[in-house]
C-alpha cells in the first residue's frame, strides 16, 4: 500500500548504498483508508444542483381612488389555468359568444400561441397608426381553484420565455371572474 | 536469522500522487459541502427555466407541502429568538428561555402557535413523529397566523428575502392566500424556488 518511499540520495555512480540502521517508514494505510472514506462520504452527500429561483413581482394594493389602466380589448388575452394541466384561452372580453380554445403547457402549446398572438397584437396597433411603439400583449392569468402550483410556475416561466422582438408580455394574476366561470360552464369545460 | 532472499522486483507502487489528490478532493468536498437543513416534509419543487440562483442571504422560507400545509422558517438564530419573543407577546403565550433556545435551532415548522410550546418541549426524536397541521393562513384576519409570523420576521430581520417553496402538486388557492397575505403587508417582491429545467432548444427569442 501507500508508503513513503525513502529514496536514497547521492546515488550517482550506482554504488551500493549503505543501508540505514532504522527505517523511517510509516505505514500510512489507515490514514489513506480514512481519507478515501471521507472522500466518498463527501462526494455522495454533496449536491451541486443549487435550487433556482423565480423572482416575481405582484402589483401593489390599489389605492382607493385609483382607476384600473385603460387597455384596448384587442390586446387582452385571457388564460384560464384549468384542471388537469389544461389551459383555456380567448382574446378580448368575456362574452357569451366567445369561442374558447384549449391548449396545454408544451412548447407547441401555449408558448406558440402567446408568440403568435403577440405578433398579431403588434399588427393591430400598427394598423391603428401607432407604429412607433410596439405594444405588448396583456395576459390575464386566471388560475382556478383546482389548478396546481406547478401550473402557475409553468405559466409564469412561459411569460418570461416568450419574448417577441424583445417585448415581454405584460401579465397579471387575477381571480376567475363570475362571467368567466359561467362561460366555461356553458361550454362544458369546467 | 537466515538472510531472506530478496524478490527480484517488489510490486511496490508509489501512491503519493494519488493520495495527494485524494486529500485535495477531501478538502475540497469538505469545504464546499453545505448540509441541507432538515425539512419536516418532502417537497417536490416544480421546474422552471429561470437561471437565477437563490441568494445566500438570510431567508424567510414559506414551504407548502403536497397536502397544502404551510410551514415557516426564518434564517438566523438571534432573529428567531426575537421572532418568538414578539410572537409570544402578540398571542399572549409566555415561552420559557429553554423553549426559545430550542426554537432558535428548529428547522421549518408548521402548526398553530398555541401548539408550539408543547412541541418545543419534546425531544428531537419525538418531534419527528408529530404530524404537523400547518400554519393557519385564513382569509379571516384573526385566523391568519402566517401574517404575524411574516410581520414579526420582517421586524426582526428587515433584510431577509422572502421565498416560497411549494410542491408542484399543491393547489393554487393556498398560494393565492400567501400572496394576498404578503400583499396586505406591501410585500410585492418575493422568490419562488424551483428546480432548473434543462430543455434543449429553448429560445428566448423565437424569431
Amino acid at each position: 500500500m501507500s508508503e513513503v518511499q525513502q529514496q536514497g540520495g547521492g546515488d550517482k555512480k550506482g554504488k551500493k548504498i549503505r543501508s540505514k540502521k532504522q527505517s523511517t517508514r510509516i505505514d500510512m494505510t489507515p490514514m489513506v483508508d480514512l481519507a478515501f472514506l471521507l472522500l466518498t462520504f463527501f462526494m455522495l452527500t454533496t449536491t451541486f444542483a443549487k435550487p433556482k429561483t423565480m423572482e416575481i413581482r405582484v402589483p401593489e394594493r390599489p389605492k382607493p381612488d385609483e382607476k384600473p389602466p385603460d387597455v384596448s380589448q384587442e390586446r387582452v388575452m385571457n388564460l384560464i389555468l384549468g384542471e388537469n394541466d389544461k389551459i383555456y384561452w380567448w382574446m378580448g372580453l368575456t362574452k357569451p359568444e366567445t369561442e374558447i380554445n384549449t391548449t396545454n403547457y408544451s412548447k407547441d402549446g401555449i408558448r406558440k400561441i402567446v408568440v403568435d398572438k403577440t405578433r398579431e397584437v403588434e399588427g393591430i396597433e400598427a394598423a391603428q397608426g401607432k407604429e412607433a411603439v410596439k405594444y405588448p400583449i396583456v395576459i390575464l392569468i386566471k388560475p382556478v381553484d383546482k389548478s396546481k402550483y406547478r401550473n402557475l410556475v409553468d405559466i409564469l416561466d412561459e411569460m418570461k420565455i416568450t419574448k417577441v422582438d424583445n417585448i415581454a408580455p405584460i401579465y397579471a394574476l387575477v381571480p376567475v371572474a363570475a362571467e368567466d366561470q359561467a362561460l366555461l360552464k356553458e361550454k362544458g369545460l369546467k | 536469522m537466515p538472510k531472506v532472499k530478496p524478490h527480484r522486483s517488489t510490486p511496490s507502487l508509489d501512491m503519493t500522487p494519488m493520495v495527494d489528490l485524494a486529500f485535495l478532493l477531501v478538502t475540497f468536498f469538505m469545504l464546499t459541502t453545505k448540509f441541507a437543513p432538515e425539512e419536516p416534509v418532502i417537497v417536490d419543487m416544480p421546474k422552471s427555466h429561470s437561471p437565477m440562483i437563490l441568494p445566500d442571504t438570510s431567508m424567510m422560507l414559506i414551504t407548502v407541502s403536497k397536502d397544502n400545509k404551510i410551514f415557516f422558517n426564518l434564517d438566523g438564530k438571534y432573529y428567531k429568538q426575537e421572532l418568538l419573543n414578539n410572537m409570544g407577546g402578540a398571542y399572549g403565550i409566555k415561552f420559557t428561555q429553554d423553549q426559545i433556545n430550542r426554537f432558535s435551532v428548529l428547522p421549518s415548522f408548521g402548526m398553530p402557535i398555541k401548539e408550539l410550546p408543547a412541541y418545543l418541549d419534546m425531544d428531537a426524536d419525538a418531534r419527528k413523529n408529530v404530524a404537523q397541521s400547518g400554519i393557519p393562513c385564513d382569509t379571516i384576519q384573526e385566523k391568519n397566523e402566517l401574517k404575524d409570523w411574516i410581520y414579526f420576521s420582517r421586524y426582526a430581520n428587515k433584510r431577509s428575502v422572502i421565498a416560497i417553496k411549494g410542491d408542484g402538486d399543491a393547489n393554487y388557492p393556498v398560494f393565492n392566500r400567501i400572496i394576498e397575505t404578503l400583499k396586505a403587508q406591501d410585500v410585492t417582491l418575493f422568490e419562488l424556488i424551483t428546480n432548473l429545467e434543462s430543455e434543449p432548444g429553448v429560445k428566448t427569442d423565437t424569431k
